[in-house]
């Protein structure tokens, strides 16, 4: 079974992120960037997957600027066996990578595709479910457990009132929450051979797809500074607050 | 607990901006080894260093280690650290891909070693000192040794010891008593007690390979009658597994100041079975081959504390308000400002950043002039960087124990009181840095190494090595549009260590004790203009860098700032150096012994 694991370039979660001043973004500049941590517990899933010999290939997939191609070597040094890079300077944003991705399975036909449920940068959640809308796949998303038997796929997903167990008919799009496994720290002699692992490079247009933002984003601007804490002296002053000030119970 | 993440971004710079790595793909075995690898290696480096041995930093200092019934247990979560650092191959950076190693550069493996003693500095030495007796192993034992100790040795499921300080010598190892036997099938039994060896006996390895240095029955008196024994705790079977156990045991753990996790054990050797390495009687040399490369790790040590001290005050000296700007209010809102706008505040945290950027770029340069002699194919340019590393060696091992040593304190001033009780991890790292301070050949040897040995060697063609490239730069960048006032500043301390150099040859030519008495102060003076040489060139690069639309700005500013903070207010303490050197050792001598 082939599995493909879409991977983002995104700015490090440790990362304080600063808007830039002209409001059009975020800064990036010297800033540290690392693979999507969704994006991680997806590569650790398709190689746990591949050392109970369910999986026998994985794929990394990133789509963006050149540099991605760095985001594809930490999942390759992590196990993924081989990796595609669709490069491009545009704002790709999760329709058109949903599209290229499309056409990826298209070319690569796996019968799984996991991906983070969102990306920390923009926090979307949209190209799991978009994808498999237009590859008319079933699709589980939030996973926090996932098991393959036969051609089905049982997905527990973490949805709001609790858990939820899915079976999945294969193919299938799998999206996954944080609890679904702890990544590996990838090993020095594998970090070293994920060099010589092949790495394909693609445009969009090699793809046919046309990656135009279909969204304008108008202004990006820091959320409000979060007030000054208050002390209480008694339980009754907290519930008073709380329903007065407050407004909360 | 301490703040620590690695400070990658400023390695970046040290590794490809201020050294130049993508050269280093010219020099043998390092022709795949590209910048991009190497970043990637550090991140992941970086990873466990900031979450798997940095948790265990501070409970390793509270529990430290037990002796019970001759067994050592490291502290709780030593062995777990150890078992993700070895399984993911780390042992193995800097090793012989002929013993299973990586066969990464020293430029490289500095840094992480750096890592490594920011996150938990007593944890570093167990991989350390395996890897400095593998060095030794590798360079001087017989294939069958090799072939039978180092994969296991570099796979780190076997660790290794360097045994060479007993009760009545630390410094003058021609004292040394230890004996050695030999037997008819070729190897030796090695009797004798040693002190103060590090990872003598813990519960992390398999196997503990001793390098034990012992004298032959018939050895002359001193330290031309010392050679080196490999001795196992367990002597493999044929198989390669660890066999019988051999007659060593430790008989104590040494009560000690900091680097509680790290077991510094008594031995007794009992007719322990050894084998020979390296020719007989030259025991000393054999052992010290890879010294270069050691006491740069251990100056690591120094600057790893430095930053895990710097990260954590910055953390504090934002947070914790305290008075008022003197310049007006800054955090009207709150009762008093942070601590940060506090002139005295910046001029510690300053301080300490101007001695870890400075160190960091200084020991990069080192490291990667070990590779030159490792690996060049330009028996010129070996024969240069053999030079330059042996003439370098002493001072950055004992300019940075010094100066870690001396941020750490400053660190933990910047806590206050918060700082000297132990919450906070602050005093341990000055308890943790004061070691590398007196290891590996204490810092006032190393003085006399400068000034006994590096100094006079060939005419000064050792120096030449430093001061050449000094020279060039300053002719080169005198007139700097922008740094020409730093350029005169630093050329001005360059002509104090000129000055400091010609005397200090001159007087101690004449009378070694004068030699003796400079050392200290000269190795000082020698390594504030070395680093100051780094902060000048890490100057021009940011210049450069910030001229360059879409640059990093905020990362070379800093760079800039610190810089001139560094030749401003560090720099100028040569004056005083050379002013005390020119003194001579007139009232140390004078003074009558009794009077003490
Ligand atoms: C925690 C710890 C771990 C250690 N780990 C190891 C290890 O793994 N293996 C090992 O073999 N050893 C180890 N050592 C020993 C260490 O290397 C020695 O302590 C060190 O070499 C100094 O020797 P000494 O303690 O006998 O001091 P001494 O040699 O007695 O020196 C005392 C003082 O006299 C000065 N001095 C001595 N001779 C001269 C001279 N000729 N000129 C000027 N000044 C001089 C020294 O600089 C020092 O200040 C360790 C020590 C400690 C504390
Ligand atoms: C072992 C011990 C015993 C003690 N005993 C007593 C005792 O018996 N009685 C008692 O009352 N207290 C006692 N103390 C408290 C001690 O006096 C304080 O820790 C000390 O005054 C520093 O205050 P702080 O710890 O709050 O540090 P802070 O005031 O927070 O200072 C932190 C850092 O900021 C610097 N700083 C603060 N303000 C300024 C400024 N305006 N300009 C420039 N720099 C500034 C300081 O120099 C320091 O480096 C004790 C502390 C210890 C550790």
């Amino acid at each position: 079974m082939k599995i493909i694991v879409p991977v983002k370039r995104v700015v490090d979660y440790n990362v304080k992120v600063r808007v830039k001043s002209d409001g059009s973004g975020i800064e990036t500049a010297g800033v540290k960037m690392s693979m999507n941590p969704f994006d991680e517990i997806a590569v650790e899933e398709a190689v746990r997957l591949k050392e109970k010999g369910v999986a026998t290939e994985i794929i990394a997939v990133s789509m963006g600027v050149a540099q991605c191609a760095e985001t594809i070597r930490t999942a390759l040094a992590m196990g993924a066996d081989r990796g595609i890079l669709v490069e491009s300077d545009a704002d790709l944003q999760p329709l058109a990578v949903a599209k290229l991705l499309k056409a990826i399975v298209d070319q690569e036909q796996p019968q799984l595709v996991i991906l983070g449920k969102q990306a920390i940068d923009d926090d979307m959640s949209a190209t799991g479910q978009m994808l498999a809308a237009l590859l008319g796949w079933a699709q589980g998303t939030f996973a926090s457990k996932i098991n393959i038997e036969g051609d089905t796929a049982t997905v527990t997903r973490e949805v709001d009132g609790g858990l939820e167990t899915v079976d999945l008919k294969l193919p299938a799009i799998v999206t996954t929450d944080l609890r679904l496994n702890e990544p590996r720290y990838a090993s020095l002699p594998n970090i070293m051979k994920a060099r010589k692992k092949p790495i394909a490079n693609m445009k969009p247009a090699d793809l046919g797809v046309d990656v135009t933002p279909r969204l304008t984003v108008i202004k990006v601007s820091e959320p409000p500074k979060r007030k000054a804490g208050q002390k209480v002296g008694s339980v009754a002053e907290l519930v008073s607050k709380l329903r007065t000030e407050a407004k909360v119970i | 607990m301490q703040t620590y993440k690695a400070p990658l971004r400023d390695m970046r710079f040290v590794l490809h901006e201020l050294h130049d790595s993508a050269a280093l793909t010219h020099l043998k075995g390092l022709e795949d080894v590209s910048p991009e690898l190497m970043d990637s290696i550090l991140e992941e480096a970086a990873k466990l260093a900031e979450e798997v041995l940095l948790p265990t930093n501070a409970v390793g200092d509270e529990i430290g280690c037990v002796l019970e019934n001759g067994v050592v247990r490291t502290p709780k979560g030593f062995k777990e650290a150890y078992d993700t650092f070895r399984t993911g191959g780390w042992t193995s950076l800097a090793s012989d891909p002929a013993y299973g190693g990586q066969g990464l550069p020293e430029s490289l493996n500095k840094l992480v070693e750096e890592m490594i003693c920011s996150a938990n500095l007593a944890f570093s030495l167990y991989p350390g000192l395996t890897h400095g007796a593998y060095q030794a192993i590798a360079s001087h034992a017989s294939d069958e040794l090799k072939d039978r100790y180092l994969p296991k040795m570099v796979d780190g499921t076997w660790s290794g010891t360097m045994c060479l300080t007993e009760a009545h010598c630390g410094t003058d190892l021609g004292m040394l008593r230890t004996r050695a036997v030999p037997q008819t099938d070729g190897s030796y039994l090695v009797s004798g007690s040693k002190i103060f060896i590090s990872a003598g006996e813990h519960d992390l390895t398999e196997n503990i390979i001793h390098l034990v240095l012992a004298r032959l029955p018939d050895a002359p008196k001193g330290t031309r009658g010392i050679s080196l024994f490999l001795v196992p705790k367990f002597i493999p079977s044929a198989d390669g597994r660890p066999g019988p156990r051999n007659g060593v045991v430790c008989t104590a753990l040494e009560h000690k100041m900091g680097i509680k996790g790290s077991a510094t054990c008594q031995l007794l050797f009992e007719d322990a079975t050894g084998w020979l390495v390296g020719e007989p009687n030259k025991g000393l040399a054999t052992m010290f081959t890879m010294m270069n490369s050691e006491r740069l790790s251990v100056g690591i040590q120094g600057l790893g504390a430095a930053e895990t001290s710097y990260q954590s005050a910055v953390a504090y000296a934002r947070d914790r308000i305290q008075g008022r700007s003197l310049s007006g209010a800054k955090s009207a809102d709150k009762a008093a400002d942070p601590i940060i706008v506090h002139p005295d505040v910046r001029r510690m945290l300053l301080t300490i950043r101007a001695y870890t950027e400075g160190c960091r770029a200084l020991g990069g340069w080192v490291a990667r002039e070990l590779d030159e002699m490792e690996r060049s194919n330009d028996p010129d340019a070996r024969k240069r960087a053999e030079d330059f590393t042996a003439l370098m060696t002493p001072v950055v091992k004992a300019l940075f124990t010094d100066l870690g040593f001396e941020a750490t304190n400053i660190g933990m001033q910047v806590y206050g009181g918060h700082g000297y009780i132990r919450d906070h991890g602050m005093e341990q790292l000055v308890r943790d840095a004061r070691i590398s301070m007196i290891y590996e050949g204490t810092n006032g040897i190393q003085a006399l190494d400068l000034v006994g040995r590096k100094l006079p060697q060939g005419a000064g063609r050792m120096l030449r090595t430093f001061f050449h490239p000094v020279s060039e730069f300053i002719e080169k960048n005198s007139a700097h549009p922008v740094l020409g006032e730093m350029v005169k500043g630093f050329s001005k301390a360059f002509g104090a260590l000129q000055l400091a150099t010609g005397q200090v040859a001159s007087a101690g030519m004449a009378d070694p004790e004068e030699a003796g008495a400079a050392a200290t102060e000269y190795l000082r003076l020698f390594g504030l203009v070395a680093l100051g040489f780094m902060w000048a060139r890490s100057a021009v690069i940011a210049v450069e860098k910030l001229a360059k639309p879409d640059a990093d700005a905020p990362f070379y500013k800093a760079k800039l700032t610190t810089a001139r903070f560094y030749m401003e207010r560090i720099l100028p303490q040569v004056g005083g150096l050379l002013v005390a050197i020119k003194a001579g050792k007139g009232a140390m001598m004078e003074m009558d012994e009794a009077a003490f």
